[in-house]
């Protein structure tokens, strides 16, 4: 029984960036950009997170400069594609490519540092539970603070006057901007929180997962957050599910090899990017819930005219 | 305060213009990035932009580096054209590698004139078979055919990876994850003797040629530009969207899977795991400067080729690090796209508070 707790507490550990990438992606998704760059945001968060402990060794202040790497960078996309009207598409990779450039150079010198133990939850009592302490009271804390932003981000966008704003601007943001909101300002702040979540994300990485920082960390995981917000119809509590089911697999391929499967662990290791083409396959099948469920102004270019 | 007004058509001078500007920026965030690294601007680019041309065996390192980069840009900009977006030439890459190279391996020590041409045309049906996976799930299943192929790329490079420990290990190497050494027979002749450069360079200017033929005469190219350039009037003409993901996938795969065979049998001599050098993605930003015009990925090849080769002069003679390419690589692309507003819009600068 202590196995399977332990398991689930591995698939936790491995969920937990993608939950951040991805519902900070299905915000920005949600008022109509497909920003294609979590993977470049994610590793700016990384090394930002992981420069600010090493510099201060104050970890709320490593989380806010994880944010604040991301939400930069995002910026930097807002511009693209709100100010200077650029293909989302091509930006979005610009972004992912000069994310590792800026991130490598970065890191230099920090590579073989170690971030030391984060912050676990401890509440005498509750964590000593035998089997389900550790799972439910003793995370680190950044696990719980997904899950609150995930029940924020579903709050936000279904029960408060600003995501529906926010949802009217991502499904005809035309018909937004003649009742006077701003289409532009809306998405650049949507794109931002993406980037900070995609930030805390990559922050999780190198803070919580490894904890050091070494160059291409985030090996594909903001391409994968992309397919989870599809996969999630673009629903949060449903795109937490999927990261965890996707944690899941990463986690299945550790404890294969702990069972004595004996293939090499490359192509367990070509588990999660298999199973997210599994996945969009089988979402993407019925063209018309796809469409049904997807922003309607996803990924086009929105110009003013007046 | 600036607003945007559209033009009302696009302005060819800023279409062949916007290229120079991003690049002409470049130099300049790129200036002061060195200034910020502590290092003389001037220098640093110097060395990342002249000092490769000033030796002969800098100018032949250009043609090897650009080789694969004109190769796959040409490929995947027929695509971008017609908005069908692969962006995982670099697992087709590797694939083409994989498949062409161990035809040499298969056939070793022999091989005569045949073992070459044989290996290409299977290192080009590698990668068109590894493109082919995308094509299908999106003609087929609708998925989205930039996740799919980029999912692919990590899943070809963990296959690189256990195969070169496993079925093609050098058996008479000391158990280094590599192959061995391609007989004589399967390795690219030399383009300048005494040099790296092959004539798979060669084939790379073939093919772009190709590409531009095919653009402006064939039907298939026909449609990719009206596809890129009116994609409802394309519908309501009844142009086959399958076909033409069919097509753009299955080139630029194989066009990507003949660049990795190449490397493999020209410059690198081995499949080694190190063979994914990110020439996959740094071609997106070669399409894109050139124009997503054959002719015009030429020079942004051999343009993206020097950063490359300027970028390892200055690591060795700067002590600068290596990750300075990729940024440069990034920045280029960042300001293409941000100064490509200008063929489109107009920018009218007015003063705060002026009512329109």
């Amino acid at each position: 029984m202590d196995l399977l707790a332990n398991i689930l507490i591995g698939v936790i550990v491995a969920s937990t960036p993608l939950v951040f990438a991805a519902i900070g992606e299905l915000v920005a998704e949600k008022s109509g950009v497909l920003n294609l760059g979590v993977e470049g945001m994610m590793i700016m968060g990384a090394i930002a997170g992981f420069a600010a402990l090493i510099s201060t060794g104050n970890h709320p202040l490593a989380l806010v400069a994880a944010m604040a790497g991301g939400a930069v960078t995002a910026l930097l996309f807002a511009i693209l594609t709100q100010t200077l009207l650029a293909n989302q598409v091509a930006s979005g990779l610009a972004l992912t490519m000069f994310g590792f450039g800026i991130s490598a150079l970065w890191g230099q010198g920090y590579s073989g540092q170690s971030a030391g133990p984060f912050p676990r939850l401890n509440i005498p009592g509750l964590t000593d539970i035998p089997l389900i302490g550790k799972l439910i009271f003793g995370e680190d804390y950044m696990v719980y603070i997904s899950l609150a932003v995930v029940a924020a981000v579903w709050w936000f966008l279904n029960r408060t006057r600003g995501g529906l704003v926010l949802r009217a601007v991502g499904e005809n943001h035309d018909a937004a901007h003649a009742i006077g909101f701003s289409v532009v300002g809306i998405r650049t702040l949507a794109l931002m929180f993406g980037g900070a979540m995609a930030g805390l994300g990559g922050a999780y990485l190198s803070l919580v997962q490894t904890p050091l920082w070494a160059e291409n960390m985030t090996s594909g995981r903001g391409w994968i957050a992309l397919a989870l917000v599809v996969f999630s119809a673009w629903k949060p509590w449903r795109c937490l599910a999927g990261a965890y089911i996707f944690g899941g697999v990463t986690i299945l391929q550790l404890h294969a090899q702990a069972l004595g499967v004996s293939i090499p662990a490359q192509y367990m290791s070509m588990l999660p990017y298999l199973a997210t083409i599994v996945v969009l396959v089988i979402i993407s099948r019925d063209k018309v819930q796809l469409q049904f469920n997807a922003p309607a102004s996803l990924g086009k270019v929105f110009y003013a005219a007046s | 305060m600036f607003r945007l007004e559209p033009r009302k058509e696009l302005s060819r001078k800023m279409f062949y213009l916007t290229p120079l500007l991003a690049l002409a920026l470049t130099l300049v965030a790129g200036g002061i990035m060195f200034i910020a690294l502590g290092k003389d601007p001037f220098t640093a680019l110097y060395t990342i932009f002249i000092g490769p041309l000033t030796t002969f065996r800098g100018f032949a390192e250009l043609l090897v580096k650009a080789t694969p980069l004109i190769l796959i840009a040409v490929g995947l900009a027929l695509g971008f054209r017609a908005n069908v977006w692969n962006i995982g030439a670099e697992g087709q890459y590797v694939i083409g590698a994989l498949a062409g190279g161990s035809v040499a391996l298969a056939a070793y020590p022999g091989g005569g004139y045949w073992l070459l041409p044989l290996m290409c045309v299977v290192g080009a049906a590698g990668g068109a078979a590894w493109a082919a996976i995308p094509a299908l799930l999106k003609t087929r299943f609708n998925a989205n055919e930039i996740l799919v192929s980029l999912m692919l790329t990590y899943v070809a490079i963990l296959l690189l990876s256990v195969l070169v420990d496993g079925p093609l290990r050098d058996p008479e190497g000391l158990n280094f994850p590599e192959s061995r050494l391609f007989q004589n027979a399967a390795r690219m002749p030399a383009l300048i003797p005494h040099t790296r450069a092959h004539i798979g360079f060669i084939a790379a200017i073939l093919a772009a040629l190709l590409a531009q033929l095919a653009l402006a005469r064939h039907v298939i190219g026909y449609q990719i530009r009206v596809i890129g350039a009116a994609p409802a009037a394309a519908r309501f003409a009844g142009f086959s969207e399958t076909r033409i993901v069919w097509t753009c996938l299955l080139v630029s795969g194989a066009l990507a899977g003949l660049a990795g065979l190449f490397e493999a049998a020209g410059p690198v001599g081995q499949i080694v795991p190190q063979l994914p050098n990110n020439y996959g993605f740094t071609a997106i930003i070669v399409a894109f400067l050139g124009r997503l015009h054959p002719l015009g990925i030429i020079a942004s090849g051999l343009l993206m080729a020097l950063t490359y080769i300027g970028g390892d002069a200055a690591q060795v003679a700067l002590g600068l690090p290596s990750a300075v390419k990729s940024v440069f690589q990034g920045f280029l692309l960042f300001f293409l796209l941000a100064v490509d507003v200008l063929v489109t819009y107009r920018i009218r600068w007015m003063r705060r508070g002026m009512v329109l």
